[in-house]
């Protein structure tokens, strides 16, 4: 492998590869309980031809190439599975365009959400993009790849993967295509009217390629921002509460969640309800009508708007909320893992219940909510379980944990969202036929030798 | 078990029915307002117990002390009436319920009680306070909040818990026998409450006015006057101590503060809003908040005093959008001596 | 190690490489070499990785520690209130092991070597820490209300001896009563410790504090931001409890006495991260500057806690173990420094100034910024 090496050397300079212990001990694993994977080299490209360029080494040598946005998946999905290259992309961080009157911008391949949001809160004001809770580390790219969610996902659209207006990528055969606008025009407005290509990348978890560059839409930033806790003991009217919610239109993010810590919120569900305005008699109009359609839980006092003490407020606010960081120490062991499943909104109640008897039986602590996405189309509901690093029989207990939620989340309706080989397997498993061999059709003619991020989307180990 | 010491036959023969004749919050006729004093004694479920927007007034409105509120209180909680949402409700006896983490800790008079309000905790400090002992925390809480939850039982149940509390662990071992009460939440269930529920008091509580207002006659060489006009926010747990209220104008005398003649003060003071909003009465809450913070406006005040931290959350941000500026009592007074 | 119990608890979700309202990463080692490595949730993960045997200290695992500049970017940042404070102590504690173990790069063992052997990093004599105040006309330290303490740069780096010799003529102008120690002054140990050799650090700090009790000492003015924090924050547990401060706070309130002349110019000022993250002190430093008539300050989009370190702290000014190029945190800094439109750079802190002018000329911006030190400005407007 030395002239691999030296090859690698060639393209990106000596500063931007690795193949030092301390690297590949880093970039076998993520901050989740999937096993590790050893790379053989990190590499750092800082342009799309550089991209280029080692894909096609990679070719030629059947290496695998696996790339890695922020590294924040939790699930191994940007941990090589059988070796090869680990292409770290935070190299490509520039922002290359923000077309304020088109609502989009133009980013490369490693830009990070609080690299974007810090550029537009100073350049653009009076735009933003969909932010997920998520650290600001995590990168846009990764983001979209797997489907990501955010803050802006119910009220404008959907998955932040619908919100892709355009794609530079490197296939896993050298070429760099664009589609879009983009493929046929110098501008990145959209996907359509052409036929859809850009699917062909998201969902995929980098087995179809290399996303050099995004076209991604953005949205007008406002001014001011509100926040109402609902509160209910009922997780039956859940769903309802939801509904009622989202056919107002006047709620930017709203997301659910439950918890049994703090104690004053054990055995509630609270739904928080995001709204923004650009005038106070905005604000008070948007927050009278979303009061009001919940008019008939609040006259049967089963259920409230929790008053919110400022600092609360200031907590919910923020996207991302750092708040949830924090719970990755709450067993003062630095560890934490979800199953995130995308479902329909009926499924809640059930996924609820399924997840309260997972913990018990598993004897772990956990939190359970969701997000809306779209006005109502689907929710991405997660079972999230903390950890305690250094305690290995709570590792066993929580990977059980984990492993049960994917089952769950299957049997209720809903589809595991990011997650980990395995349960790509059981998704493949439970694919019609004619889908999952169609699917594999497509991996096959894009990378022909298999080299991209190998492991993922494959039927067979 | 004790009970309201409440006499029906006073009630009976009053014949202004102030409690509900001055209300803020409702509009009865006087024979409207007397079918109501009549249920209400007969123990009949009747509309101001749905109505109260429990703002405490009208222990203060009674000329007879003969804690119509409190009657209003356990009536509700006997009929099963939710001023607040049920699982609101349940959350706040959780959240601000004991947690036992109490430890013996020797205090040193002057011993200031902070309620639960650790975030106020700075409001003890420098020349004028820093030598006060300060006890905080949900060991100690009085609960009178309670009293917003139509849940006489939950104080009932705690309070006996946290006076004891309060001696074996802090006032006894020191050997201090008065307890300054910040928040007049505190003096107000030692003064009223308890009494009223025929529980004894085992220390003397003194108003943080009147702690205040000594330390400032103390410092009186190092007050700089403030030279300000400023609004103040009544709390509804002044309703029941009502004779600390001069104490605002022997304070602000002091500090060179004009206390601005204003519609909504003293008597007629209106309620922050906060608790309506808990009971989901966003309108009233509003309204309340935008008339008050006009009445600030119009009576010429650049500044808004407060002593229930309470009000100040809910009414700060706003007032100060509104051109005034939040203060707590205390800060005020530390401002005045350079604190 | 020390701190081994936090190791685990680290869940490396990266708050720690990015600024509080994240313009860009803000950790220098990991701007510059960019592997998750060298992000502190990475040490974080390597260190408790060696300390479990699962991996072994080795040449890249002292770079990857001994480029922790101890900006303190990380602890700002840090998402994991039980960890946050103590994760630059942490990273000290495990570069002193690795000097324990003798695995220190080559660059660092020689700074070790001219501490130890000339009690400076310059390879210079002591005697010769008394030749930037000639000609100055200053004072020996005799009682006087303060004692103006320069330090290694101070003495021997030449920004540094052009930056004490205008703060000890402004402190002058400014009415302050003054002394110096010249070649009685030590190296006040704090780079030395953050490098990792506590040892020798603390035997030094012992050794000036003794010195500095025997001649009265008990207000300190200090030149660097380096000497400040050390001095006040762990002299007093060394049995040295002095009151010191920077020559920025010890000047705001004597210059409204002092008649400035207009000097109308766009200034943007670096934030020390000694004077900044590790002292608290952002706004003296500006109110110095807002005190010349016509200075037009400007922030940098990462200013006061957000700042942006110069990669000096940590010992890497003496070492470059941090290395050169367009990442390197100094040459970031003076390109957001020079978007800003401001003709001058402020610094406070010798460290600083002397980072960020190479950095201007490795970037080719002297055309357009110039770095300055906030005494020299003040001086010139004070017609001095």
């Amino acid at each position: 492998m030395h002239d691999i090496y030296d090859e690698l050397v060639g393209i990106v300079g000596e500063a931007c590869i690795s193949r030092a212990e301390e690297e590949l001990y880093l970039y076998s694993r993520d901050q989740g309980l999937q096993p590790p994977g050893r790379p053989d080299y990190v590499v750092m490209p800082t342009s799309t031809e550089q991209v280029r360029e080692i894909v096609l080494l990679a070719g030629r040598h059947g290496v695998p190439v696996v790339p890695l946005g922020g590294g924040l998946v939790l699930s191994g999905l940007s941990v090589p599975r059988r070796g090869g290259i680990v292409l770290d992309m935070k190299r490509m961080n520039r922002v290359l365009e923000v077309n304020e009157l088109s609502h989009y911008c133009v980013i490369e391949g490693g830009v990070t959400q609080g690299l974007l949001q810090a550029y537009l809160a100073r350049r653009h004001p009076s735009l933003k993009h969909s932010v997920p809770d998520a650290p600001p580390a995590a990168t846009i790219a990764g983001n979209i790849a797997i489907h990501g969610s955010g803050h802006l996902s119910q009220s404008e659209g959907g998955f932040h993967s619908e919100m892709v207006t355009g794609l530079e990528v490197v296939l896993p055969t050298g070429e760099v295509c664009r589609l879009g606008s983009c493929s046929t025009v110098p501008k990145w407005f959209s996907r359509a009217p052409l036929p859809d290509l850009v699917g062909l990348f998201l969902g995929w978890n980098g087995t179809t390629g290399v996303i050099t560059r995004i076209g991604l839409k953005l949205f007008p930033n406002h001014p001011l921002k509100d926040v109402l806790m609902f509160m209910t003991e009922d997780i039956d009217a859940v769903p309802d509460i939801l509904f009622r919610v989202i056919a107002t239109e006047m709620a930017e993010d709203i997301t659910f969640f439950v918890t049994p810590k703090p104690a004053y919120f054990d055995g509630f569900q609270m739904t928080n309800i995001h709204v923004v305005a650009h005038t106070p008699r905005e604000m008070k109009l948007k927050m009278e009508i979303i009061r009001e359609s919940l008019r008939p839980y609040l006259d049967s006092k089963e259920a409230g708007f929790l008053p919110l003490p400022p600092h609360m407020k200031v907590n919910l606010l923020a996207a991302p909320q750092k708040s949830l960081s924090e719970f990755a120490d709450i067993r003062k062991g630095g560890g934490f893992e979800y199953v995130g499943s995308i479902m329909p909104v009926e499924s809640i109640p059930g996924a609820y219940r399924a997840g309260l008897e997972i913990t018990a039986r598993n004897d772990v602590t956990y939190s359970m909510g969701a997000r809306v996405v779209g006005r109502g189309h689907a929710v991405m509901f997660y079972y999230a379980y903390p950890f305690n690093r250094a305690d290995a029989g709570e590792i066993g207990r929580v990977r059980a944990a984990l492993d049960e939620s994917n089952v769950a989340a299957m049997e209720l309706g809903g589809i595991p969202w990011k997650t980990e080989v395995a349960g790509q397997r059981m998704i493949l498993e439970r694919m019609e036929p004619a889908t999952r061999d169609f699917l594999m059709r497509i991996k096959k003619v894009l990378d022909p030798q298999g080299i991209m991020n190998p492991g993922n989307w494959e039927v067979t180990p | 078990m004790t009970g309201l010491q409440w006499d029906p036959e006073i009630c009976a023969a009053c014949e202004t029915i102030d409690c509900l004749m001055k209300c803020q919050y409702v509009r009865y006729s006087p024979e409207q307002a007397r079918g109501e004093r009549d249920r209400l004694i007969a123990g009949e479920d009747t509309a101001i117990l749905r109505d109260c927007v429990t703002c405490y007034a009208c222990e203060e409105y009674c000329p007879y002390h003969n804690h119509p509120f409190y009657r209003i209180v356990e009536r509700q909680e006997e009929l099963g009436i939710h001023p607040v949402p049920k699982p609101i409700e349940k959350s706040q006896v959780v959240m601000m319920g004991p947690k036992g983490r109490i430890k013996t800790e020797a205090v040193r008079a002057p011993v200031v009680n902070l309620c639960f309000f650790p975030q106020m905790k700075g409001a003890i400090r420098g020349k004028l306070l820093g030598d006060a002992s300060v006890i905080i925390g949900s060991d100690i809480f009085c609960n009178l909040m309670f009293l917003h939850f139509a849940r006489n039982s939950t104080i009932r149940e705690r309070l006996p818990l946290m006076m004891k509390n309060i001696m074996e662990h802090h006032l006894r071992p020191s050997r201090v026998d008065e307890l300054i009460c910040y928040h007049d939440e505190c003096y107000g269930t030692y003064t009223s409450w308890a009494p009223a529920f025929g529980i004894d008091v085992p220390f003397r509580p003194i108003h943080f006015f009147d702690f205040l207002n000594r330390r400032l006659e103390e410092h009186a060489g190092s007050i700089k006057p403030l030279g300000l006009k400023a609004a103040y926010q009544r709390p509804c747990s002044n309703r029941l101590c009502p004779e600390t209220d001069p104490l605002v104008d022997e304070i602000f005398g002091k500090i060179g503060v004009e206390r601005v003649r204003r519609e909504f003060d003293g008597e007629n003071a209106l309620c922050c809003g906060g608790v309506m909003e808990a009971q989901q009465r966003f309108e009233l809450a509003e309204s309340n908040q935008e008339r008050n913070i006009a009445d600030m406006k119009a009576s010429g005040a650049s500044v808004v005093v407060f002593n229930c931290p309470f009000c100040f959350f809910t009414l700060a941000e706003k007032a100060a959008r509104a051109g005034l500026m939040p203060a707590m009592m205390s800060d005020l007074c530390h401002m005045a001596v350079g604190d | 190690m020390r701190h081994e119990e936090l190791l685990h608890r680290c869940f490396r979700c990266g708050w720690c490489k990015l600024p509080t309202n994240y313009v860009d990463f803000n950790c220098p080692a990991y701007l510059q070499f960019r592997f998750e490595s060298f992000s502190a949730g990475g040490r974080m993960w390597l260190i408790r990785a060696w300390q479990q045997g699962e991996l072994k200290a080795s040449e890249r695992l002292a770079r990857i520690l001994f480029t922790c500049v101890t900006c303190k970017n990380c602890v700002q940042a840090c998402a994991m209130p039980g960890i946050r404070d103590q994760l630059v102590d942490i990273f000290t504690a495990a570069k002193g092991e690795l000097v324990e173990q003798g695995i220190v790069p080559p660059a660092i063992r020689d700074y070790f070597k001219s501490m130890q052997t000339y009690g400076n990093p310059y390879k210079r004599p002591a005697t010769e820490r008394a030749a930037w105040a000639q000609g100055l006309d200053l004072p020996r330290f005799a009682g006087q209300d303060y004692l103006f303490y320069v330090g290694d740069e101070g003495a021997y780096d030449e920004l540094g001896i052009r930056m004490a010799g205008a703060t000890a003529r402004l402190l002058k102008r400014a009415g302050v009563d003054f002394g110096i120690l010249g070649e009685d002054e030590l190296s006040d140990g704090n780079d030395l410790r953050a490098a990792g050799e506590e040892t020798l650090a603390m035997a030094l700090a012992e050794e000036f504090i003794d010195r500095l009790k025997s001649h009265g000492v008990r207000k300190i003015v200090t030149l660097s931001p380096h000497a400040l924090n050390i001095m006040k924050a762990d002299y007093p547990a060394w049995g040295g409890s002095f009151t010191v401060r920077h020559y920025t706070q010890v000047l705001v309130p004597l210059l409204r006495k002092m008649p400035l002349a207009k000097k109308e110019i766009r200034v943007t000022y670096h934030d020390p991260c000694y004077l900044g993250r590790w002292q608290g002190e952002y706004e003296a430093p500006r109110a110095v500057l807002r005190a010349i008539p016509g200075l037009a300050l400007v922030e940098m989009a990462r200013n006061r806690k957000d700042a942006l370190c110069c990669g000096g702290g940590g010992g890497n000014f003496f070492t470059d173990v941090l290395g050169h190029g367009e990442d390197q945190a100094a040459r970031v800094r003076v390109r957001e420094a020079a978007e800003t439109g401001a003709e001058v750079l402020a610094v406070a802190c010798p460290l600083c100034f002397k980072m960020l002018d190479d950095a201007v000329k490795a970037e080719n911006l002297e055309e357009k910024i110039r770095v300055r030190d906030i005494a020299g400005l003040v001086l010139e407007a004070a017609g001095a």
